[in-house]
């Protein structure tokens, strides 16, 4: 099984952090997770705003990365979604890419989807001995169709506390360039979606997309509010860290 | 088909908008309130994706052969003996009221709620010529009395709160009214009656028109639309071309797809199937039944493979109660009659013109309104399909137009995506960095850092780490056989750790 990370250019240049633990989980299962260097971006920015000439551009950096292995895994339920409803249009007067734009979108997953159901795996022997909300990023969860895959991977985290929240399916307000485009409105959203994530006294709020973590996470700072703001993977990575079964021997 | 405040730009109503606390409470306190009503009522129902995709089917069907089942409809209905009438655009269905108006010498007209009169400003132009209209769905009639235009497509008074309700009826003459349901609606009844008795002509909506009767059929809460269209001597009908399915058993799939979503309900309360005038032998019914067929923009997206589906929308409302947007700035902020996300895509195609242009951009493809929607419509793709059609007439702004000609040239080639973001990452201390975080509000920044912290270009991206990784598999692990199910014992063995596996 060759695996390859799409890493999403906000992680890539903002949290790099995120594709880390990304990686120390899957090795943790026994994948090696290579990085193909020609990838940028999903082109999901240009795209929706209008630009599909710019955003094709990008795309094509993932065609032709990814055309070699048998799975490609990402932080980003909405940039997974990006290439899984929308690369085949983008590339339709061209068969050949065409066809490369299905091959890729048949294989690509996002982080949690891969573990759960490509690995088949949702306890991890993981320990986080904290108060745990998650959000559900609306690409991921419509867009996508993650359900109940990240929830799976945390309910069998051990010591921790999760608490549903409140009008979870709400947008956050991130929506790309709608944040800066309609920046009143999503300034509205975003601070109803702290005040829940607020009430619900987590200490940590987990996601599956970087793009309404940074959304969420920057009004919570800005707001001086004491959650720590984590992608699933590091919850999870970090949970390896303070869980004391023993370390997997992988053959060779 | 915009509303008052249109000298303001959409940015600006909003902003009006989210300082209106009463404004706010009341849209939360009724979207909330619908959005589980909704999902009990579609949770009782069962099987509810199926319903969907029946009610996506029997719209596709009827919309993609809609000259044919209005040919029939038409044929149908004055058979039964209605008058139709098909008209162009707006003028043309405001002169064909009209005029039937004066042959019957109107002076009063009763009118139960229709969104298509709202696009046509149908009232307006009647009292224009000296009709007097009265609105007797009650939120409509608690909107005209505020001289205001309706913020939701199902509940127009959406945005009025109970008391500002009671202020409304006050200044209308009612004495010692408290803000008890009942003692309002009671009012509004004892005012609406005598409008009925009186009306000379009663104007209806239409939600369904079905082809192989010619009837008109119409869903109510109040009661009124059966009054309006039953007790005047004249009952005009006015429609949008694509109100049409094609039999009474397609009504049952709408029956239940409609009210579930629109309001919760299992069924409507009141349904009136309306075929032709009274006939002799009757005793209920108007003298004249007329229909008129409203096109409006409506045939220009027949045949387009993008925006056809438009065409299926019900108007159920059913996307503006899930919308976070709407929940925020209400309707009148979109400055459209059609508010919401159906409003954001349904009226820059009806109506092009540079006042609608921005409205594509209110929302943030979240894709709520597409996941509520009984017939499955696209709107979050339509939404971008929107933008897109805007850039390829040149009608981004230019920053815009500089900002994603950069992206292209950066990100079409990992190099240059690598060189660019180390001049970025150079060029992001002029916003002054601490902890990792950009609070300074200036430049392209401050749509974003006015509320919220940036984060900083980490100092080493990931693609430069990646090379220093040290991965404790082997490469092209698990290529064979470090990762194995088997299958008996639901256990996946990992090296030699056993991991749960789930089921
Ligand atoms: S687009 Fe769909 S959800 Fe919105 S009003 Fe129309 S039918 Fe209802």
């Amino acid at each position: 099984m060759r695996v390859a990370l799409f890493v999403t250019c906000l992680v890539d240049q903002f949290y790099p952090n995120v594709a880390e633990a990304m990686i120390a989980v899957c090795n943790r299962l026994g994948v090696y997770v290579d990085f193909p260097e020609v990838q940028t971006c999903c082109g999901q920015p240009a795209f929706n705003s209008g630009y599909v000439d710019a955003a094709r551009s990008s795309a094509l950096t993932l065609l032709n990365a990814f055309s070699d292995y048998d799975y490609v895994i990402s932080p980003s339920g909405s940039c997974t979604g990006m290439i899984h409803h929308y690369f085949a249009k983008l590339f339709d007067d061209n068969i050949v890419r065409r066809e490369m734009a299905q091959d890729l979108a048949c294989k690509t997953y996002e982080f949690s989807q891969f573990i759960v159901n490509v690995l088949g795996v949702t306890d991890l022997h993981a320990a986080f001995p904290y108060r745990v909300t998650y959000h559900p990023s609306c690409h991921a969860s419509r867009l996508l169709g993650i359900r109940d895959e990240p929830l799976r991977l945390l309910e069998k985290v051990r010591g921790i506390e999760l608490v549903e929240l409140e009008h979870q399916e709400d947008c956050c307000g991130f929506g790309g360039t709608f944040a800066v485009k309609m920046a009143d409105i999503s300034a509205a959203m975003v601070s109803e979606k702290v005040e829940h994530v607020e009430a619900t006294g987590a200490q940590v709020l987990v996601g599956t997309d970087m793009g309404c973590l940074m959304n969420i996470g920057g009004r919570l700072q800005r707001e001086q509010k004491a959650v720590r703001v984590l992608h699933l993977a590091q919850l999870l990575a970090e949970g390896l860290l303070q869980s004391s079964s023993p370390k997997p021997e992988v053959a060779r | 088909m915009t509303t008052s405040s249109e000298s303001l730009d959409l940015q600006d109503r909003a902003r009006r908008a989210l300082e209106d606390d009463f404004l706010r409470t009341a849209v939360r306190f009724t979207t909330d309130r619908l959005k589980t009503t909704r999902k009990t009522a579609t949770e009782q129902l069962g099987r509810w994706e199926d319903w969907r995709e029946r009610g996506r089917q029997i719209r596709a069907h009827t919309v993609s052969h809609l000259d044919h089942y209005l040919g029939l409809f038409a044929t149908n209905a004055r058979k039964a003996g209605a008058r139709v009438h098909f008209a162009a655009d707006a003028a043309d269905a405001e002169r064909v009221v009209l005029d039937i108006a004066k042959q019957q010498a109107a002076i009063l007209v009763a009118k139960s709620k229709s969104m298509v009169t709202e696009e046509i400003h149908l009232n307006r132009h009647l009292e224009e010529h000296g009709i007097e209209v009265v609105e007797t769905d009650l939120g409509e009639y608690i909107i005209q009395l505020a001289g205001e235009a309706p913020s939701h497509i199902i509940i127009p008074a959406i945005h009025k709160t109970r008391e500002q309700i009671r202020e409304l009826f006050a200044a209308d003459g009612a004495e010692d009214l408290t803000t008890d349901t009942k003692a309002l609606t009671a009012y509004a009844r004892k005012r609406l009656r005598e409008t009925f008795l009186q009306a000379d002509i009663g104007i209806t909506g239409c939600n369904f028109a079905i082809a192989e009767s010619g009837s008109v059929v119409l869903f109510t809460n109040e009661g009124n639309g059966r009054m309006v269209s039953t007790l005047p001597k004249t009952h005009i009908v006015l429609m949008g071309m694509e109100r049409i399915i094609p039999t009474l058993a397609d009504l049952d799939v709408m029956a239940n797809l409609l009210p579930r979503s629109a309001t919760g309900q299992k069924l409507t309360t009141y349904m009136s199937i309306v075929t032709g005038p009274r006939k002799l032998e009757e005793q209920d019914g108007p003298d004249d039944l007329h229909i008129v067929i409203l096109d409006n923009g409506r045939s220009r997206q027949l045949g387009d493979p993008e925006f056809q589906e438009i065409l299926h929308c019900i108007r159920c409302g059913a996307c503006l109660n899930v919308c976070p947007v709407y929940r925020h700035i209400g309707g009148h902020s979109y400055g459209s009659v059609y508010p919401g996300p159906i409003g954001a895509v349904l009226t820059p195609l009806l109506q092009e013109g540079p006042e609608f242009e921005e409205l594509p951009y209110a929302s943030s493809l979240c894709g709520a309104c597409h996941e509520a929607c009984p017939v499955k419509i696209p709107l979050h793709d339509m939404l971008a399909a929107l933008r897109r059609r805007q850039v390829e007439r040149g009608r981004g702004t230019r920053g815009e137009r500089m900002a994603f000609r950069g992206f292209q040239m950066a990100f079409s080639n990992a190099r240059r995506y690598r060189g660019t973001l180390r001049m970025a990452r150079m060029a992001q201390a002029v916003f002054g960095i601490r902890e990792g975080r950009i609070d300074a509000q200036f430049g392209a920044l401050r749509g974003w850092t006015a509320t919220r912290a940036a984060p900083a270009l980490a100092d080493k991206s990931f693609r430069e780490r990646y090379a220093s990784l040290e991965q404790d598999v082997a490469i092209g692990s698990s290529a064979s056989g470090t990762v194995q199910t088997s299958g008996a014992d639901g256990q996946l063995t990992v090296g030699k750790t056993e991991v749960n596996r789930d089921e």
